[in-house]
């Protein structure tokens, strides 16, 4: 049986799956409940300030996008950070830890950008005995407009500024948690890793509206005929969490940084994915918002057969793995050739594929053979770009099959079998230079 | 009335035949399985689970499919029920599982749950045997019978680390599953491939044609064993109680589905042109449908109340009626009319209820049959010489299937309060095994 442990930044954790902090780990209540479900840690709710708590709204704090069949693909929400009394907070922190030695207790802070609330707030988290801080420098909505949040995390050297104030009042981890509103996320990565922090996790959420209602024409959730954007998450937002990961995974100013992954992680294959992108563990919310805490069952089951029928015995093992895969477009090879091949025992003639590349893309599909109705691709045309393999609704039907001898029916060129890349391709201007 | 009785063998084509009692439901694609695992809504305290006599956590072994991971599934189900495979075909989930499926109530059309235990166990027992045997206690137990309950009670011993030898009064292990299910809901000889499955965990031997009572003593067995779990199920049929009982043409339906199963050439079995069946439960309903596949070109159920009051859930009513079988209600059989030692019909009398009361109606007819068949319940014979307590005429056991002797247990059909379904019989299997296995690690001596 594989072995789940881990050690993250010194926090060691039965397996790689903690809640992220989240309404799921708002109080002892559901903290409690999710370490009897067999969850890994979590990251208690952001806390605040001492003093009267935030308020939240008292309508509808969430949207979502379903798929057909009500499954929940996008997740929204306009929560602020915890609305309880911190003190009641730091009491049920150190109350749950007691209890759950082997779970990891990670605390999330949030206090405005001056160095006297964050040694304040930090002396008194420290008392909890709590593993580790995490600094929620990615609330998309309400703090932001405070100046805290992502408002902070767009900002690196505020970033930088916040995490030495932090190393300096304490000797837990200290973890940065980053907000993917930013268009370069290596910047404040790298921000975190010079302040001195032992690690990032990403990503928070993601500014987002998810429908307007065409009554009302106000955004939802609607508080009282108004709408504010909130953040964005679950299993949509996956592809995105992914990217940023792997850009910071791979960035030479911050390699080897680690990275606690979060962003729609929603079964065992989420999970593995994001430890082979580097990832030392992984953060999951609206899944569990989604299904209950039971689901970490299956994501526990599912990692452990896995990494069994690979022969990894631990997450180390395979930790990483995909990152020098990760390459950027220029390096790709271009004398790789492929044709797209749609299995005739397969087809079930639906046409998707016919429509897909004769309208929006190279023509490279025939419809009709021998007066019936047939659909097949043209080697002669088919640049080999996946669209069909997309579209078509029978899995497996149509594959990207390499062609590694003989001509390019679509460019009449001999397949070279050495590969060659953008920088060294005649038509860049660039390599033209370079061969001068 | 005096036509010569009708019986008569290959009555269909050897492919009609082959086509008829090919499987029931085919089983699901790797592609159907994903889009059915995606409708579970993977409830709270789901309900499912609870329908479930052995509690498989369904949506869980269901969200396993769905993250690609069948044999995670199957692994689920076998950790409740080792013989998820047979029961994925048998269980009438219309009654358990899928009747209360949330989306049952929701759209009338469950997840089809049956279907993806199915898909998940047959992944899993190409492959080899999930689990290890524990390490030997030094304890040895005696099981006798290896149906269901005796077979799912041994698996579970030898994961405790307890030797187990199997006294089973057949050749072939199995018990219903073997001799009893219908041929189109277990084919290519699944049950001989399960019951390999299950022994090869190993630690357990089993001993054919060995039966409790002929031979065997309790009193022996408990002297040569630590503990020792009866599994022997129904071994007596119920009688119709009416004059000519013995003659030919009137037949116990669970020998005739015996002997079907076990033809290796179903076109030789003979089968009556018209056939009558007596009762209500699924013995009734699958000698009837199995008779008609067969090719007989009348048959017939009578039953004694109305349908809503039969065993057979009506999913199976529905099955065997779209297959040509016709269901009398409201009649009971007052006569066997025979000719030269042969029946050749019934007199039948209406009935109806009187207060609490089944009575007859006074109105008989008359109805021809070239076979009647008898599937008015099994009876649980007592072999063991009244040294059990038995309670409604089955042996009496407490929660972990103990019975009034301190060193036996019991389980399946034979126990008191059993439900007489392949899932109950592997559920008080392994409770058994646990309550056998906490009492022997209590007597540990050193
Ligand atoms: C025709 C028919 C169809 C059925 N269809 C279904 C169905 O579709 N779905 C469903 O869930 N259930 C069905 N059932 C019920 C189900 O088969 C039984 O509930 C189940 O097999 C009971 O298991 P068991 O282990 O208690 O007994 P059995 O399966 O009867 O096994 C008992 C075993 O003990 C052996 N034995 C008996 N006496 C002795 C002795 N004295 N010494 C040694 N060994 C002995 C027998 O040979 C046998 O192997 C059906 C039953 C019948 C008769
Ligand atoms: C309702 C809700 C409240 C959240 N509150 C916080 C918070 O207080 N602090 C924080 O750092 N992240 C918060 N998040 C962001 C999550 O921790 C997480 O980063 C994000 O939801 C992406 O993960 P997911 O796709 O698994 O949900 C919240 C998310 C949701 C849905
Ligand atoms: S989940 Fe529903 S019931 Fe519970 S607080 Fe929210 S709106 Fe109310």
């Amino acid at each position: 049986m594989a072995d789940l442990r881990t050690d993250f930044v010194g926090i060691k954790s039965p397996n790689p799956f903690w809640l992220a902090s989240a309404p799921p780990t708002d109080k002892e209540y559901n903290v409690v409940r999710a370490f009897k479900a067999g969850w890994g840690g979590v990251v208690w709710k952001t806390l605040g300030e001492d003093g009267p708590p935030v308020v939240n709204v008292n309508g509808p704090r969430y949207g979502a996008i379903h798929g057909a069949d009500r499954r929940l693909l996008g997740f929204n929400n306009i929560e602020l950070i915890t609305d309880r009394p911190l003190e009641v907070n730091l009491q049920e922190i150190k109350k749950v830890k007691r209890e759950w030695k082997d779970r990891a207790m990670v605390v999330s802070l949030m206090v405005p950008c001056e160095e006297e609330s964050w040694k304040k707030i930090l002396r008194r988290v420290e008392e909890t005995e709590c593993d580790g801080v995490e600094l929620n420098f990615g609330c998309p909505h309400g703090m932001s407009e405070r100046g805290m949040g992502s408002a902070v995390g767009q900002v690196p050297e505020y970033i930088e500024m916040v995490v030495r104030w932090c190393k300096q009042y304490t000797r837990m981890p200290v973890i940065v948690k980053l907000t993917p509103n930013i268009t370069d996320v290596r910047k404040p990565a790298r921000a975190a890793r010079a302040g001195g922090a032992d690690a990032v996790s990403l990503i928070n959420t993601i500014n987002s509206i998810t429908h307007v209602d065409l009554d009302s024409f106000a955004p939802m959730p609607t508080i009282d005929g108004k709408g504010s954007h909130g953040g964005y998450c679950g299993p949509a937002v996956k592809p995105i969490a992914l990217s940023m990961v792997s850009e910071i995974a791979r960035d030479s100013e911050t390699l080897g940084f680690p990275i606690s992954a979060i962003g729609g992680i929603t079964t065992w294959r989420d999970a593995a994915e994001f430890i082979s992108m580097s990832a030392g563990n992984v953060q999951v919310c609206t899944a569990a918002m989604t299904y209950g805490f039971r689901i970490v069952d299956e994501m526990k089951s599912g990692l452990s057969r896995w990494m069994d029928e690979k022969g990894y015995a631990t997450i180390e093992d395979f930790r990483g793995r995909a990152v020098p895969h990760v390459t950027d477009w220029q390096y790709l090879n271009l004398n790789y050739i492929a044709k797209a091949k749609i299995n005739q025992d397969l087809c079930i003639k639906c046409g998707r594929c016919y429509a897909a590349c004769e309208d929006t893309s190279h023509q490279a599909i025939m419809m009709e053979k021998d007066g019936k109705r047939h659909f097949e691709v043209m080697d002669d045309e088919c640049v080999a770009c996946n669209l069909c393999v997309e579209v078509c609704p029978v899995q497996d039907c149509i594959t990207m099959v390499q062609q590694t001898s003989g001509v390019d029916a679509r460019t009449g060129r001999e397949i070279n079998p050495e590969p060659a890349n953008w920088t060294q391709h005649p038509n860049n201007p660039m390599s033209l230079k370079a061969a001068e | 009335m005096a036509q010569a009785p009708d019986i008569q063998a290959k009555r269909l084509s050897k492919a009609q035949l082959e086509a008829n009692f090919a499987n029931l439901h085919a089983p699901l694609n790797a592609h159907e399985a994903f889009v059915e695992s995606d409708r579970c809504y993977f409830c709270f305290d789901p309900p499912c689970m609870k329908a479930c006599p052995t509690s498989i956590d369904i949506p869980l072994f269901i969200r396993e499919i769905q993250t690609g991971h069948p044999k995670s599934a199957a692994k689920t189900i076998f950790d409740q029920n080792i013989l998820g495979g047979m029961c994925a075909r048998v269980c009438p989930t219309e009654t358990l599982c899928e009747e209360a499926c949330v989306r049952e109530h929701a759209e009338g059309k469950p997840v089809k749950i049956g279907l993806l235990q199915r898909y998940a166990t047959d992944a899993a027992m190409a492959d080899e045997h999930p689990y290890g045997r524990g390490k030997f206690s030094g304890k040895k137990v005696a099981v006798v019978g290896a149906g269901p309950a005796g077979l799912a009670c041994a698996h579970r011993l030898a994961m405790h680390g307890h030797d187990i030898t199997m006294f089973e009064a057949q050749k072939k292990a199995g018990g219903l599953n073997e001799f009893g299910i219908a041929a189109y809901k277990t084919v290519d000889d699944f049950a001989q491939r399960e019951v390999d499955f299950v022994l090869a965990i190993g630690g357990i031997t089993i001993e054919h044609d060995k039966a409790l009572g002929k031979g065997l003593t309790l009193e022996q067995l408990e002297k040569d064993y630590d503990a020792v779990f009866l599994g022997v199920g129904y071994a007596g049929v119920n009688e119709l109680g009416l004059k000519h009982e013995n003659s030919k043409g009137v037949e116990d339906a669970v020998y005739k589905i015996a002997a079907l199963r076990q033809s290796k050439d179903l076109s030789k079995l003979k089968v009556g042109r018209r056939v009558v069946v007596i009762g209500g439960g699924m013995t009734a309903i699958d000698i009837a449908l199995q008779s008609k596949l067969l090719g007989a070109e009348e048959v017939s159920i009578l039953y004694r109340r109305g349908r809503e009051h039969m065993r057979a859930s009506a999913y199976e009513q529905e099955l065997a009626l779209s297959h040509g079988v016709a269901i009398c209600e409201w009649v009971m059989p007052k006569k066997l009319i025979t000719k030269d030692g042969h029946a050749i019909g019934l007199k039948i009398e209406g009935t109806v209820m009187k207060g609490k009361k089944l009575v007859g109606t006074g109105k008989t007819y008359e109805l021809a049959a070239d076979v009647v068949f008898k599937a008015i319940g099994q009876t649980f014979v007592d072999m063991t010489a009244g040294a059990l307590a038995l309670e409604d005429g089955r042996i009496k056991v407490d929660e972990g299937k103990r019975t009034s002797r301190p060193k036996i247990w019991a389980g399946g059909d034979c126990v008191a309060g059993n439900k007489a379904l392949t899932v109950a019989a592997v559920d008080d299997g392994r409770r058994a095994a646990e309550s056998i296995n906490t009492f022997l690690r209590g007597s540990h001596h050193g």
